[in-house]
């Protein structure tokens, strides 16, 4: 696939020293949706803003659509649309006349009937003569989409999208951004809720300290770093670890109620079967049993460690 | 050159002024008025005449300039300073628009503005008094180009400006002092040499002096040294906007 997006070397130092990104390399491909995973301040606000024009880069090169976004922001800025972190809303505005201006600032003719479409697609269309200060945070949330899907963008940036949104509306995001793939839109969606990426992302980037980390499909990083759990609760306690069970990577919990078997990936398949009848031929019983695969968070939260310490 | 959002903002910062419509024009009207009670009646039963115009009317042009000033810094600062305020400036700024069309946006609307009340403290002030204009082509040239100049020394402001304080400080503290000492109430003719020569250092006496000849042919300096003036802010004002934009000053840091 193509690259709509593609950056090079970027980094940004701001005024008062901090530099923000260190170095920056990546692709975005089209039609995509990447996560970009990081603890605050790792600097995914400024390389979206950089895209977005908002920031001035101090060097390195951003191409959006194989244009540069400093040299021809006119065309790169067309063609994306930005959902910023916080919620910013001109208060004693109607939702109408915000989406309105919205697409007219990226000088599109005006389209009621798009407005319209937008509006309802995003459940606002009841709402469209109220003020914005007289809506909910999700409804604004809402309202920040629509008016980044008035001008009918290639490429999306969700900045924090689901930040302090409850279970329910991060859901119904959710589904907005599924339905926004299904249009082509390419996706580019900043998150610290891991969960988020593992549901709706096909690759995740992991960011800190200014510098990408790493960049992976999903499914690749998933099985490349997912470790995999099997828990055993035991009917009866075990005093010891029986000799016949040390060649398994098994761990006795401190009550001897359980047994844990870590494994990597596919490669525990063939040993949990035999795990399962040395414990039968033992006569070792178990009452429940559990397995577990860790997730994005896991790898997440380890990487950033793991990459901490290297810098140490 | 990005028209629609030229419009757009234009569009959008004019349906400000139809929501403020009280603060924004009755306010200015109901001030303007009391000047005319306080100053025209109480002060001018005394003048009667300034370079034989009758007080009240000798004071008209300098109260539209007091009226017109404070309005576009105002209004020129607010309309942008809001949005930096609020954050809703991301919007303007990751659109595919220039710095130009931002301006020309924001200072035509304040300008607008400005000139809709100039105009209406004009209408108001013939109530009171006699007004003729001498040179409604040269009264209209100084009416825009002061609308315009001080409309970009608001956004200028609306750009610098950190917090509200600063915000209000040059229209609230600066212009009418500059306003008052520049002639607007009194011919600098009737002040000491030496106040005569401090006056000349205040660039609201320009604005009046001239905006005042076109009116009643009568000036404190030559009308074209006024327009030379204003020109000068222009231009003045246009370098530092050109600066702001090329550096990203406020914007982009």
């Amino acid at each position: 696939m193509a690259s709509v997006v593609s950056i090079d070397k970027l980094t940004k130092t701001y005024e008062n020293g901090f530099q923000a990104l260190k170095g920056v390399d990546l692709e975005i491909e089209e039609g995509e949706i990447l996560a970009l995973l990081g603890p605050n301040g790792a600097g995914k606000t400024t390389l979206i803003s950089i895209i977005c024009g908002l920031v001035n880069p101090s060097t390195g090169k951003v191409l959006v659509g194989g244009r540069d976004v400093v040299r021809d922001f006119r065309q790169t800025r067309s063609l994306i649309g930005l959902v910023p972190q916080e919620l910013t809303t001109d208060m004693f505005e109607t939702v109408w006349n915000t989406v309105t201006f919205s697409r007219g600032i990226y000088g599109k003719k005006p389209n009621p009937a798009l407005v319209e479409s937008v509006l309802k697609e995003l459940s606002l269309w009841s709402k469209k003569d109220s003020m914005l200060r007289e809506l909910s945070g999700g409804m604004k949330r809402r309202v920040m989409i629509a008016k980044a899907l008035a001008h009918e963008p290639k490429i999306l940036f969700l900045d924090e999208p689901t930040a302090g949104v409850d279970v329910n509306l991060r859901r119904e995001m959710w589904q907005v951004v599924e339905k926004l793939r299904e249009t082509g839109v390419t996706i580019i969606l900043t998150t610290h809720y891991i969960e988020e990426a593992e549901e709706i992302a096909d690759r995740v980037g992991v960011i800190n300290g200014g510098k990408l980390l790493l960049i992976e499909e999903k499914a690749a990083l998933m099985k490349k770093l997912g470790r995999k759990q099997l828990r055993l609760e035991l009917s009866e306690p075990l005093k010891a670890m029986p000799e016949s069970l040390k060649t398994y990577n098994l761990t006795l919990s401190d009550d001897g109620t359980a047994l844990v078997h870590d494994y990597q990936g596919e490669e525990g398949q063939g040993t949990i079967a035999s795990l399962l009848s040395t414990l039968a031929s033992e006569n070792i019983h178990f009452r429940d049993l559990s397995t577990r695969q860790s997730s994005l968070e896991d790898i997440f939260v380890a990487l950033v460690a793991e990459k901490a310490g290297e810098d140490a | 050159m990005n028209f629609e959002a030229i419009k757009s903002i234009y569009v959008f910062e004019m349906a400000r002024l139809r929501r403020t419509l009280l603060q924004s024009v009755i306010s200015p009207v109901i001030t303007t008025s009391l000047y005319f009670i306080v100053f025209g009646t109480a002060i001018g039963s005394r003048i009667q005449t300034v370079e034989g115009v009758s007080y009240g009317s000798f004071i008209t042009p300098g109260l539209i300039m007091l009226t017109l000033l404070t309005q576009c810094i105002s209004n020129g600062s607010i309309g942008i300073y809001f949005p930096k305020f609020t954050g809703t400036i991301y919007e303007i700024l990751s659109a595919p628009v220039a710095m130009t069309e931002i301006i020309i946006g924001y200072v035509g609307a304040a300008a607008t503005k400005g000139l809709i009340i100039g105009l209406i403290i004009l209408a108001t002030a013939s109530f009171f008094v006699d007004i003729r204009i001498a040179h409604p082509f040269m009264m209209v040239l100084f009416l825009v180009l002061t609308a315009v100049t001080f409309s970009m020394f608001g956004f200028i402001i609306g750009i610098w400006a950190k917090n509200f304080e600063q915000l209000n400080i040059i229209p609230m503290l600066v212009v009418p002092p500059l306003t008052f000492l520049g002639g607007s109430f009194y011919s600098i003719n009737m002040l000491p040499p030496f106040w005569q020569t401090v006056s000349h250092f205040n660039p609201v006496l320009y604005l009046v002096s001239g905006f005042r000849w076109s009116f009643y042919e009568i000036a404190d300096v030559n009308p074209m040294v006024s327009l030379g003036m204003i020109s000068l802010f222009l231009v003045i004002c246009l370098s530092i906007l050109g600066w702001i934009f090329k550096t990203g000053y406020r914007l982009r840091n």
